[in-house]
Order: structure tokens, then C-alpha cells, then sequence
């Protein structure tokens, strides 16, 4: 489905490849300063793409009414939350990853980090989906959902960014970033737990 | 033979009480046509009847047993239309069809959508994406998906809006057809006429608390 509108997907590839193409224009080609904010421009861009697409995830089910008969199906609304977060995912997350080292290239990084960069985002981006659903399924039927959207849901992304960023930081500096990572994949963990039966919860609140 | 029935329904939007103590009860073969002006409640009383809408005192009961609305074991007895049409623009026609009666039943129903194109006589648009489809087409489309259900409870609100004079009848000739199969129907309109239908006016407990009795036409 989300597929069929490709468009959502190059918007997010396009706005995490501006964003991160900016900052040397606005910091300066210096290579050293560069590779020093790499990661933290990366993550933060990674996170703002997400959020981008993020208010689409129920708005239109919601507004053509497919959400009323989801809600009538015998599979839970969790099931189908997690579906969904699955699908956003793989049309805005994935493409972010496997953009992600050229745009380490242009912020020139560290090649030995590129694994690890790639890592802490295939375990952060779908903790930041899954976050993200909460927020997309509270704002419903609230005017300028878009700014609130981010208000709610980009403190929540704190967590995920610092964790992100240090894990490619420590790998950076040659010492071991597992620490990071396995709590990044904690994160992750909890988050596929608890967050769908948020977001089901705020769903059934929405259809009333 | 099945038996739907709500007793003593109350229900608050915000801080008015939309209607009260309301009661009703419809066997297999039988129609509830729910009457009132615009605004009157008719289609809140029909998404409490979906489980949309938790009531805030009264149930709901099938077959006399009361239903959970949090058990979803309920979801396969009834299907429900709504004013919105719940059609996906990048999808096609038929592809709008398939979508949700795989979700219903995951069994194979090709011959039943391919009934329901048929009867709605969208055949020739199968292949269509549904962006390109006018109102009536995309209500023609919503409505099909009462073909691939069996359920035996259907809940129709304004089903005939934006319907030429043809697909009026083609939706008639269906509630008949349902009616006969022993099928309940629970319906809000004011374009079909229901010969034959209990009527159920909603102002009738919107403004009193007493519970009134349904009247038989």
C-alpha cells in the first residue's frame, strides 16, 4: 500500500540527503570539524526524515474511515499497528540505511564506523517508527497535527538519538560501542512491546 | 434464527445525552429502520450497534448473550458501512475488494468478488485505480463489500447517498435478498423506502428519559 505511493518515500530520501548536505555547506568544508559532527548530523537527519513521513501513518485511514473497519476486524488493532509501523518502516527507515554511508562519505567519516553506523540505525530507525506511531495515533482529528506531532514525539527520540550518536562516536575513537548498541537494541525491544498497545489504545480513543 | 437486540442504551457525546434508555430488538429476516432528523443520533446509535462507541449505560446482546465489545469474536457477525467509504485511491477496483475480505475471512472468495463487482456492476472497472472513480462509483464500491461478507448482521448508514436510481434498486434488490437468507439489517436512510420495517425514531429518546416501546408499522 505504501508503496503504491512512492512519492512519500523519495520525499524522506531527499529530505535526509538535503539535510545532511547542508551542513558542510553551513559549517564549512573543513574535513576535520566535519568528521567530528558526522554522526550527530546523520541521526539527527535520520530523525527528522522519520518524522517527516510520520503523520501520514493513520491520517488516512482515519479520514477515509478504513480506520473504523480495521478497528471491526477480528485481528487486534495492535496486530495492525504493528503492521503498519512495519510498512513505514520499510519505506522511509530502510532507504535511510542504505543511504546512509554516502552520505558518511560526504561528512567523511571514519570508514571503520560505517558498520557501526549502519547497525545503531537498523536498530534505532524502527524504535523511532514505533515510537513515532503513538504520536501519529494521538494526533488524530487535532488541528496543525503536523507541529504537534513533532512536539510529542521528538523529546521521546531523545533516548534513541544519544545512544545512536554515541555508538558511532565510541567506534569513532576505536574503543567498543556494544554497550551503546545493546541498549539501543533494549530500546528497541521495549519499544515493539509497549508501543502498539499505545498506539491501539489512543486508536480506539480517536474512532469514539 | 439469530436476534439482535440493545437494552436500556444511553448514550453521551460530550456533555449532551443523545438519547436514553433506548431499546430495541431485531430477529433474523427483519429490518430496524432507524428515522430522525439530521443530527438526531442516527448514526452515533449506529456505531454504538458496531462496537465503535461504547455505550455509556446499557448492552448489546446477540442471540441473547451479551456482547463484550472488547472480545472480537463479534467482528465476524456484522459488517458495517459508514458515511466515509474506506477505498484506497492507489489501489485498484478490484484490488480495494480483495484487500479487505482477505482481512475478514482468509479463506479463498475470488468467485464471491468477483459476484460482488458483478452485482455492482463495476466489472468493467476492475482494473481502475480507485482515484478515478466518482462518488457514487466509490459508494458502489463500499456497498460490493456486503456481497463478500456472510455476515449475518449488516448496519448501513445512508447507504443509498449519491446513488443513481440503478444502484438504488440494485442495493434494494440486495436487502431483499439478505432479508430472505434471514439476514438482520439495521439501517439509517431517508432515500429507500423500507416497506415491511420496524421503525425506530430516535427523538423519541433523545428528549425524555422514560423508555418508550417500539412501534410496529
Amino acid at each position: 500500500m505504501a508503496f503504491r505511493n512512492g512519492t512519500d518515500t523519495w520525499v524522506v530520501v531527499m529530505f535526509f540527503m538535503i539535510v545532511v548536505i547542508l551542513f558542510p555547506l553551513g559549517v564549512g568544508p573543513e574535513p576535520a570539524i566535519l568528521s567530528k559532527i558526522s554522526s550527530g548530523v546523520i541521526w539527527v537527519a535520520a530523525l527528522l526524515s522519520a518524522m517527516l513521513s510520520m503523520d501520514r501513518l493513520f491520517h488516512v485511514d482515519y479520514d477515509d474511515g478504513s480506520l473504523d473497519l480495521l478497528a471491526l476486524h477480528p485481528q487486534p488493532l495492535e496486530f495492525i499497528v504493528l503492521a503498519k509501523v512495519l510498512a513505514h518502516w520499510l519505506t522511509t527507515g530502510l532507504p535511510l540505511i542504505i543511504i546512509s554511508p554516502l552520505l558518511a562519505i560526504f561528512l567523511n567519516m571514519d570508514i571503520s564506523s560505517y558498520f557501526t553506523l549502519i547497525v545503531s540505525l537498523f536498530l534505532g530507525t524502527p524504535t523511532l517508527s514505533l515510537i513515532g506511531s503513538i504520536g501519529a495515533a494521538l494526533i488524530l482529528g487535532a488541528r496543525r497535527s503536523g507541529a504537534l506531532l513533532s512536539l510529542i514525539i521528538l523529546p521521546l527520540f531523545i533516548p534513541v538519538l544519544i545512544f545512536g550518536v554515541s555508538a558511532v562516536e565510541a567506534s569513532i575513537l576505536g574503543i567498543s560501542s556494544k554497550p551503546q548498541l545493546l541498549i539501543l537494541g533494549g530500546l528497541f525491544l521495549l519499544s515493539s512491546a509497549l508501543c502498539p498497545l499505545a498506539s491501539a489504545a489512543s486508536l480506539r480513543q480517536a474512532i469514539e | 434464527m439469530d436476534v439482535f437486540s440493545g437494552e436500556n442504551l444511553t448514550c453521551i457525546r460530550g456533555d449532551r445525552i443523545v438519547f436514553a434508555n433506548l431499546n430495541f430488538s431485531i430477529e433474523g429476516g427483519e429490518v430496524l429502520h432507524l428515522q430522525g432528523p439530521n443530527g438526531s443520533g442516527k448514526s452515533t446509535l449506529l456505531r454504538l450497534m458496531a462496537g465503535l462507541i461504547n455505550p455509556f449505560k446499557g448492552k448489546l446482546n446477540w442471540n441473547g448473550s451479551e456482547i463484550q465489545i472488547q472480545e472480537r469474536d463479534f467482528c465476524i457477525y456484522f459488517h458495517y458501512v459508514g458515511h466515509r467509504d474506506a477505498i484506497k485511491n492507489a489501489l485498484t477496483v478490484e484490488e480495494n475488494l480483495r484487500f479487505w475480505s482477505d482481512l475478514k475471512s482468509l479463506g479463498q472468495n475470488r468467485y464471491l468478488i468477483k459476484k460482488a463487482l458483478d452485482t455492482f456492476l463495476l466489472t468493467n472497472l476492475s482494473n481502475l485505480p480507485a482515484r478515478f472513480l466518482s462518488a457514487g462509483q466509490r459508494k458502489r464500491l463500499n456497498l460490493a463489500r456486503l456481497c463478500t461478507t456472510q455476515a449475518p448482521l449488516w448496519i448501513l448508514d445512508e447507504p443509498a447517498n449519491s446513488l443513481d436510481k440503478e444502484s438504488s434498486e440494485i442495493l434494494d434488490n440486495l436487502i431483499k435478498f439478505h432479508q430472505k437468507e434471514g439476514g438482520i439489517l439495521a439501517i439509517a436512510t431517508h432515500d429507500i423506502l423500507m416497506p415491511g420495517s420496524k421503525t425506530l425514531n430516535i427523538t423519541d429518546f433523545s428528549n425524555s428519559i422514560n423508555s418508550i416501546d417500539l412501534d410496529h408499522e
